[in-house]
């Protein structure tokens, strides 16, 4: 790994999270891409497929739920863990912290409403 | 001199009065902002308020004035720090949306080497992840060979310009009240009027004596002086000799409170904390056993490149606000010795927010400005008294040996709890508030773990009839 980076580094098809683990963090992708993946019947479904800067296992950081999809490195990528327990402090103290995590989950109910019309008008 | 904040309590109190209606100052469409200093205070609360403003809808204007230009050499570009970006605020700003390339970390550190005379023992972050960042806030060095690196400043001030703020390059040698608002004026131009001062010009500049008699109330806070030395060694020998970990020193060096050794890119900083530091008390820590322990043979006799005595503050400002202006970062409050750029952070952003949500008044900064750096004061309280403990620590062989038998317990054995590891990692890192440290130190295991190692290390060896 390059000694002037911060995060973690990891590899082409390695796992960052599995869907159903417990999750205390969630990911700022520094460099590279990863996809998100559920199985559905044996067969793996790709939801999405995110890159620099974006946010990834966000959902743990509100809900104290088991992850809902698995995330994979999707070739070599380099990734920051942002601890559950250190950003709601810091969003207690000031909640406009939020903001972009609150932007990026909007956007995704966004793609997902879309995604809902496409398949209900069979498109 | 500043006014003193005792005379004008009364004043005060009726400053911060709230006071409703229009005639309360606000930031609205077409509102001229001044930012003085474009360090990490000043770009950051350039940054939030720009971006605030844009979310609510509302267009301001934005200009920045700095005198340093961050591309060049030191002292030119230097703002004198050690140049840590720590892990929580690495965190935070990632949140943010604020990422820092490999163009601007020099080095990602991961852990931190705990050097007493009794050992050394190695803290590893708790994911094994580089989370902490060594930068460099000017362009380097006075002898920097050629520019690998971004200056992490100028990087905050290209992303602030990004977003819509004007740079006016120049030192502010006026600052004057025109009606309730202020006048700015640089050497050779003419004054301009804002609705709003944020005054981010640390400790160490002469700018803040343009604040007295404005009869604002303000005064600095108080200082103590560091050191700070560069050493170039090349990118490679920095990483033979130092990895990618930050090494602390404990030693029981008279009127020596803290020292530091970090790996930059092609230079690694020694930083100094202490009482009355000077260049003897240099001298005793660069020969003392553990550094030349820690710097290896190939480290020779170097040469410092750059080295500057720069002041930081260990005690807030008194009324860091007043109707129309606000000081923030270090020349409002900071972190006692610790994370100053993550003050900055919080101290910028808490005062921008208040600016464009609340409103510019010294009542709208004392309602909710000033919760945020009086949650840093209280926090310094304790800060002080950790600090105190560990000169204790400092002082006793038994103490150091207690504590660097229980670390490396912890270090060595995977299963085990990282009570003291976890302690020392948030202490020296700046990780995590000093309340929330101290607390952690208060647990029975935590207690009887340390009780028990400085029994052992009091009876062992038969050494502790003969501590200091």
């Amino acid at each position: 790994m390059d000694s002037s980076t911060l995060g973690k580094v990891y590899e082409d098809g390695e796992v960052i999270v599995r869907r159903g683990d417990t999750g205390d963090s969630m990911y700022v992708i520094q460099e590279g891409q990863v996809e998100v993946l559920v199985e559905k019947d044996g067969k793996e479904v790709r939801l999405r497929v995110l890159g620099d800067g974006e946010f990834v296992g966000e959902m743990s950081i509100f809900e104290r739920e088991v992850r809902s999809a698995t995330v994979r490195a999707l070739g070599k990528a380099r990734l920051l863990t942002v601890d559950k327990k250190n950003l709601l402090r810091r969003i207690h103290e000031d909640p406009s912290l939020a903001f972009r995590i609150i932007e990026t989950m909007s956007r995704r109910i966004r793609d997902l409403t879309n995604e809902v019309v496409r398949l209900r008008s069979g498109g | 001199m500043f006014s003193s904040a005792g005379k004008n309590s009364t004043e005060w109190t009726k400053l911060i009065q709230p006071e409703e209606g229009p005639s309360s100052p606000k930031l609205d469409d077409g509102s001229k902002v001044a930012v003085i200093g474009s360090g990490p205070a000043g770009s950051f609360f350039s940054y939030f308020l720009i971006d605030m403003a844009e979310r609510i809808g509302i267009d301001i204007q934005v200009d920045v004035y700095e005198s340093r230009d961050f591309s060049q050499p030191a002292p030119l570009g230097c703002n004198m720090c050690g140049g840590i970006v720590s892990e929580s605020l690495v965190q935070t700003l990632a949140a943010e949306g604020i990422n820092l390339p490999p163009t601007v970390i020099q080095r990602g550190i991961d852990s931190y080497m705990l050097h007493m005379d009794v050992g050394s023992v190695s803290i590893q972050t708790p994911l094994k992840e580089m989370r902490i960042g060594a930068v460099h806030r000017g362009s380097g060095p006075r002898d920097v060979r050629e520019a690998k690196w971004e200056s992490f400043d100028g990087h905050l001030q290209k992303l602030v310009l990004k977003k819509g703020a004007e740079l006016i390059r120049g030192r502010v040698d006026e600052i004057a009240r025109d009606d309730s608002r202020f006048q700015v004026k640089i050497k050779g131009g003419g004054p301009e009027v804002y609705d709003l001062l944020a005054v981010a010009v640390g400790i160490n500049s002469p700018t803040l004596k343009l604040f007295e008699g404005l009869e604002i109330c303000y005064e600095p806070p108080k200082a103590t002086k560091t050191f700070i030395r560069e050493y170039y060694l090349g990118q490679q020998m920095v990483g033979k000799i130092l990895g990618s970990s930050m090494h602390v020193f404990l030693l029981d060096i008279p009127r020596l409170e803290f020292a530091a050794i970090i790996p930059k890119g092609d230079y690694v900083t020694v930083c100094l904390l202490g009482q009355d530091i000077d260049n003897s008390l240099v001298q005793s820590f660069m020969d003392s056993r553990e550094v030349r322990r820690c710097l290896l043979p190939e480290w020779g006799a170097k040469e410092g490149s750059c080295q500057c005595w720069p002041r930081i503050s260990v005690e807030g400002a008194i009324h860091p606000f007043s109707d129309r202006v606000v000081f923030i970062g270090d020349c409002g409050v900071t972190r006692l010795y610790k994370d100053g750029i993550g003050a900055a952070y919080r101290t910028a952003k808490a005062a921008a927010t208040t600016a464009v949500f609340q409103g510019v008044s010294a009542a709208d900064f004392a309602k909710h400005y000033w919760p945020v750096c009086r949650t840093i004061s209280s926090d310094n309280a304790i800060g002080k008294l950790s600090f105190m403990a560990t000169r204790q620590i400092q002082k006793r062989r038994f103490a150091r040996r207690a504590l660097y038998r229980m670390t490396l317990a912890e270090q060595t054995d995977e299963g085990r709890r990282r009570r003291m590891s976890m302690v020392l990692w948030d202490m020296f890192t700046g990780s995590a508030p000093y309340r929330e440290v101290f607390l952690r130190t208060l647990h029975p295991v935590f207690l009887a773990r340390l009780l028990w190692n400085v029994a052992v290390s009091v009876l062992s060896f038969g050494e502790g009839k003969s501590e200091r």
